[in-house]
């Protein structure tokens, strides 16, 4: 027990590391999905029927091919249309696009059962569409929303350990150092899962929180609502 | 009374898809009068009350809003709905919205009124419907008929010139319809011009000036609630008014009917 103490203290700097690299594509995919998921879901929802189909396609593609295709397709694949992408890049530009397109439909569900009778209320005292949009659909969607966007959150941030595989020098890639370095692969990852439950369980707990200062009287939200 | 319509509606015609709902329909409405709408299920009085309200586009005919063609091309739809007041069968109240909210969200963000000042104008607005208690509650903490209050305040809170009522009370357990009916009464008493879709008898003889009876999306019928009620001209009018009057009121008699909304607004609960 011992040993594995000192060995946690001599690689767990490197792996710290690494964590700050997981944190910041995990934080910057969601962000990117949120920034191009909730246009894509507004536009799904109420967009002229072409500005639908093509989103639409959008979503289907990148929820119908494994995320590790997406990732070698933007790193390897796109470089041949002369479009070149740093290692970060890359794995910020297809998590987050990757994420976008779930996030999309999660933000579709939770307008949709926001219901039509809200937008008819909004705009019968007068509120343009846009305003209707703004105070009185997104905010009960966003509630809404809260329990599908944290799992969201959740697998973006286990996702993030494919990006090793393009040699970014996240967690999972330092841990690959850290293990053939000290030939030591079961302690290394062992730790690494730690980690990462430990970013998955704090990362739960700030959004429940959160969840909980913004609840309204009434509106369940959807996972709660159907249980 | 010779004075101009508030509301002014000339052959009014709608379709959905290859059908025809609403089959030209002329109808006015004066300053400070009150219209009740009665008529079966399915017959266009909602469609109706959409297309004054532009929430659904006519596709014939044309409506005026005071001197205002409402329906002539490059109007501001939002404006005008800003104009027209609308209560709805469910509420539709906004569900993250304390009662205030509700009322005030209109005035700060539609007219753009100061936050102190809209909140002045709700709690107003929420004294009118006897709601001033439960400002800072959320519509879920609410009964069926202090939801429908608080959608009479929502729509009063934008001063409109008329009011268009939806089956207000129809969705609510029989003994919540008189709070909601009361608070009718009062906005016809101080002088609202009033469209109320309704099957509530009691309030149509004792408040509205006059009775339209739709079917199969034409006016059948119109006049004063005595005639219609007593003397109804067409056979169709007679036979649902006397269904109505059954199915709604039981075994009242017709003098009790006409004593029902008064005997509400005294009633505690
Ligand atoms: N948006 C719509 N699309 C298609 N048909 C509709 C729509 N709205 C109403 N209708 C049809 O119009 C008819 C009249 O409906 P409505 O105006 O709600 O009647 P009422 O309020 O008198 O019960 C119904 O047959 C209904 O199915
Ligand atoms: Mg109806």
């Amino acid at each position: 027990m011992n040993e594995f103490f000192i060995f946690f203290q001599t690689i767990i700097p490197e792996l710290l590391q690494g964590t700050r690299v997981t944190l910041k594509i995990a934080g910057g995919a969601l962000f990117i999905g949120f920034a191009v998921g909730l246009p894509t879901a507004l536009i799904r929802v109420y967009g002229s029927p072409w500005l639908q189909l093509i989103v639409t396609g959008y979503i289907n593609i990148f929820r119908g091919t494994p995320l590790l295709v997406q990732l070698f397709v933007v790193y390897y694949g796109l470089p041949d249309l002369g479009l070149t992408f740093s290692r970060l890049t890359a794995a910020y530009l297809t998590l987050g696009l990757n994420s976008s397109a779930y996030q999309a439909e999660y933000f579709r569900g939770a307008i949709q059962s926001v219901g039509e009778k809200q937008m008819v209320a909004a705009r019968a005292i007068g509120m343009s569409r846009f305003k209707a949009i703004r105070y009185i659909i997104l905010p009960q969607a966003f509630r809404l929303v809260m329990p599908s966007w944290s799992n969201e959150m959740i697998s973006i941030i286990k996702y993030t350990a494919v990006v090793f595989l393009i040699a970014v020098p996240d967690l999972m890639g330092k841990a690959k150092m850290v293990s053939s370095r000290y030939f030591a692969p079961i302690s290394t990852y062992i730790i690494v899962a730690l980690i990462y439950l430990v970013i998955v369980g704090l990362a739960t707990l700030i959004l429940r929180y959160v969840g909980k200062r913004f609840e309204t009287p009434g509106l369940e939200s959807m996972e709660t609502a159907t249980r | 009374m010779p004075e101009k319509p508030i509301l002014r509606i000339e052959n009014l015609r709608k379709s959905f898809g290859g059908t025809e709902i609403i089959k030209g329909i002329s109808l006015e409405v004066l300053p400070r009068e009150v219209v009740v709408i009665v008529g079966p299920s399915g017959t266009g009085k909602s469609t109706l009350l959409q297309c004054i309200n532009l929430l659904t586009r006519p596709t014939g005919g044309r409506i005026w809003l005071a001197d205002r063609e409402i329906t002539a091309p490059g109007v501001n739809v939002n404006r005008i709905r800003q104009r027209i007041g609308m209560v709805f069968q469910e509420f539709n109240l906004f569900n993250h919205l304390t009662t205030l909210d509700n009322v005030t969200i209109g005035l700060t963000r539609v007219l753009g009124m100061k936050a102190d000042e809209a909140r002045r104008k709700g709690r107003f607005e929420l004294d009118r419907v006897g709601l001033s208690d439960h400002a800072d509650k959320y519509p879920a903490q609410l009964s069926g008929g202090q939801k429908q209050r608080v959608g009479i305040a929502r729509a009063l809170g934008m001063d409109p010139a008329i009011m268009l009522f939806d089956e207000p009370t129809s969705a609510l357990d029989p003994e919540l319809t008189g709070e909601v009916l009361n608070v009718m009464h009062k906005l016809a008493r101080e002088g609202m011009t009033m469209l109320v879709v309704s099957h509530e008898m009691g309030f149509a003889r004792e408040v509205a000036h006059r009775i339209v009876f739709m079917e199969a999306g034409f006016i059948v019928e119109a006049g004063p609630p005595q005639q219609l009620f007593e003397a109804p001209r067409s056979e169709r009018a007679r036979q649902f008014l006397s269904m109505i009057a059954r199915s709604h009121n039981g075994a009242d008699s017709p003098e009790d009917q006409r004593g029902r909304v008064a005997d509400d607004a005294t009633r505690k609960p």
